[in-house]
Order: C-alpha cells, then sequence, then structure tokens
C-alpha cells in the first residue's frame, strides 16, 4: 500500500463513521451543530495520531496478551492531556466540548486503529494512517453536524440561514439517527457510481 | 527485535512500566496546567459578577460571605460597592433541578430587589435545548434582566414567586426545555431568598 493510499483511504473507502460505522457514541452525541462536530473530530484527530505514534512504537515491547489494557492506557493519558490543556487555554471550546472529551477514550476508532494499524506498521505510516482517519472522522462529523443544524436551528456555524427555529428533532438523538442514515445511503451510492 | 513474549513476568512489568510512564507524565501536565485553570475559572467569576451587577469599585471577591438556604446548603454573595456605599448583589446560586448535574448562575440585584442580570456559570443541559438558557443562545435569560421580584403576584399562593407559565408564574420557558426552565427560575428564587436574608 502506498502512502498516499494510507492517507486518503480515512476519507472515503474506509471512513470510520460512513463506512465501518466506529465511534458512533462521540457521532451522534456531539453533532448538533457543525462547529461542534469539527471541534470533536479535531480533539479526536489529535488523540488518534498521538497514540498511533506511541502504539507503533512501543509494540514490539508489549506482549500480545496485554495489548489492549495497554494500548487504553495510552489513549486515555493522552485524552486526559488534551482535556487538561483544553480546559487551561482553550475554555471557550471546553465550554462546548467538554461533556464529550472524555468520551474518546471509548471511541472504537482510536482503539481500532491502534490495534488494526499501529500495532503492526511503523511510525511513519501509523501518523499517516492516524491524520486520514482523524480528519475523515472529522470531515464526517462536520457534514453531520452541519446537516442537523441546518434543519434543526436554521443556521450553520451558527450563521443564520432562515427564520424560525427549524425541526427540533433534528437536534435531538433520532434526527442524530436519521440524518445519519441518510448520509450513509449517500455516501454508498456515490462509492457504488465510482469507485474511489 | 521480536515480539516479547506473553509471560506473566512480561506482562506485568510492562503493564507497570506503561502506566508508571502515563501517571507521571499526568501529572507533570497537571502541574502545569493546574494554575492556569484556576485563572480562567477565577476570571470567568470575575467576568460574571462584573456583568450582573451595577459598576462597582470595590473587590466582590474578597468580600464575599455565605448565606445559608434551605436544604443545609448556602450560596456565595459577592457585594458590590461603589465609594463605600452598597450598590448591588451578585449571588452565586445554583439548582439541583436541572435535566443533567447541577446547574450554577450568578444572579445580580440592586439594592432594592430588582434582578440587574443573570449570568449562567456551569451547566450540563443538553447541547442545543437546554443550553439557550445562556444569554449567547437565546432571549430566555433576557427575561429576568430588570425583573421586579418583590412586585411579582404569588398567583398560586405556593409561596414561589418566579416561576414559568406552566406553573401559573410569570417567565416563559424554553421550547421543549422546559425541565430547564423550571430549574433556573428555581435557581434564580434561591438567590432571593438569599438576598431577602441579607437585606432583614
Amino acid at each position: 500500500m502506498n502512502k498516499l493510499k494510507i492517507f486518503t483511504k480515512g476519507f472515503f473507502s474506509e471512513n470510520a463513521v460512513f463506512v465501518m460505522l466506529l465511534g458512533l457514541c462521540p457521532t451522534l452525541g456531539t453533532t448538533t451543530s457543525a462547529i461542534n462536530g469539527l471541534g470533536m473530530g479535531l480533539a479526536t484527530t489529535f488523540v488518534l495520531v498521538m497514540s498511533n505514534i506511541v502504539v507503533s512504537l512501543v509494540k514490539k515491547q508489549i506482549p500480545d496478551k496485554v495489548r489492549i489494557p495497554a494500548f487504553i492506557v495510552i489513549i486515555a493519558s493522552f485524552v486526559t492531556i488534551v482535556e487538561l490543556t483544553m480546559q487551561a487555554y482553550v475554555p471557550d471550546l471546553y465550554d462546548v466540548l467538554g461533556l464529550f472529551i472524555p468520551l474518546i477514550v471509548v471511541n472504537c476508532l482510536i482503539l481500532g486503529r491502534a490495534e488494526a494499524f499501529a500495532s503492526k506498521n511503523n511510525i511513519i505510516d501509523s501518523v499517516l494512517d492516524g491524520f486520514g482517519m482523524g480528519l475523515g472522522f472529522s470531515m464526517a462529523l462536520t457534514m453531520l453536524g452541519a446537516v442537523r443544524e441546518i434543519l434543526g436551528s436554521g443556521s450553520v456555524f451558527n450563521i443564520k440561514i432562515y427564520e424560525g427555529d427549524g425541526a427540533l428533532v433534528f437536534v435531538l438523538a433520532p434526527g442524530a439517527f436519521i440524518v445519519l442514515g441518510y448520509l450513509i445511503a449517500l455516501v454508498n451510492r456515490l462509492q457504488k457510481r465510482k469507485s474511489i | 527485535m521480536a515480539q516479547r513474549e506473553s509471560t506473566f513476568v512480561n506482562m506485568v512489568v510492562v503493564l507497570f512500566l506503561i502506566s508508571a510512564i502515563a501517571a507521571t507524565a499526568l501529572a507533570f501536565v497537571y502541574q502545569a496546567t493546574k494554575d492556569p485553570i484556576q485563572k480562567s475559572k477565577f476570571e470567568k467569576k470575575k467576568q460574571a459578577i462584573k456583568n450582573v451587577v451595577n459598576d462597582f469599585d470595590n473587590n466582590p471577591i474578597e468580600e464575599m460571605f455565605k448565606i445559608p438556604v434551605e436544604g443545609g446548603d448556602s450560596v456565595e454573595c459577592y457585594p458590590a460597592k461603589k465609594d463605600g456605599k452598597i450598590v448591588g448583589y451578585a449571588v452565586k446560586t445554583f439548582s439541583k433541578k436541572g435535566f443533567s448535574g447541577l446547574i450554577t448562575v450568578m444572579v445580580g440585584f440592586d439594592p432594592d430587589g430588582h434582578i440587574h442580570k443573570t449570568a449562567v456559570l456551569e451547566h450540563h443541559e443538553t447541547p442545543g435545548l437546554g443550553d439557550k438558557m445562556q444569554r449567547n443562545k437565546s432571549n430566555f435569560s433576557k427575561q429576568f434582566d430588570n425583573m421586579d421580584v418583590p412586585d411579582i403576584p404569588d398567583k398560586d399562593n405556593d409561596g414561589i414567586i418566579i416561576e414559568v407559565k406552566k406553573d401559573n408564574g410569570t417567565v416563559d420557558a424554553i421550547t421543549a426545555a422546559t425541565i430547564t426552565s423550571r430549574a433556573f427560575c428555581d435557581a434564580a428564587e434561591r438567590a432571593y431568598n438569599a438576598f431577602k436574608k441579607i437585606k432583614k
């Protein structure tokens, strides 16, 4: 697999949200608006890249039978670092995302990449994989958030598009499932027409 | 180098080392971010006090005192003074009736019992619904600006003055977030009760 392919597969052919359906808890929970989705996506990307680096560095040292707990400790440490740093230096963003940051620990996407990719590949490939997967995840979350915000609150990135409150259901959890379903259908349709 | 084998000793040593390194790293990050975090919380409180009462020239945080309220709890009260004269009180009140977790609100009073302004300090309400009680997200909290609490009639005689219209009060609730609206009123009511105790 060439380097470019490692990077781009996270966007389309192996997109975490639309194709692999990994990490759905933060996906559904945080995407009430486009900016929340983007913030959550970028925080996840950071944790994903860092944990991929560390896991690929120490992969030979970790005995097979305890690899999962070892990965979880590594991931949880980076999540806590992100949380503390955000709280200290960007309190405004923390106010918005604070509730969701601890959820990154249980995001299967990160453990999945540590297990399926970083523990088998070298560090450069693992970084590329982390960036690709993380940015693909951010893209999916931003799209989902934007659609829900337009339909549910009548704005996108906090810019008002039409007057009124919009359909409340899209801000609530059921709306997340509905929008996600339609987006997956759309992505599948596009993929079938032209294999990316 | 080959993969380390899964012997008992190996597993214990590796997990121990990873946890120890992680704990050390976290301890350093905690130390480094402790002061900025406290500073940003302090700034937020200071800003909230400034927003909810009239202009003042003292340091309300230094003159803070606590007032006991029902249920064995207490609220913090920050007197705002200008030229030594009281121009208002900021009361840091709370409600446990929120949709999820504690809601902390700063309520500012003029000396005659008007609410000057309010500011939400901390909450865990649903994003997109309950968080509309924040000033920048909807007009809900603006109903409390200059609210003349002593003059509000207690229509249903239950002793609670600040209530949503559903409970025979005067406040318009947030659409689809009545629980949050009730909690906000509850917090304001608690602040007002504390304020009455100051005046006595």
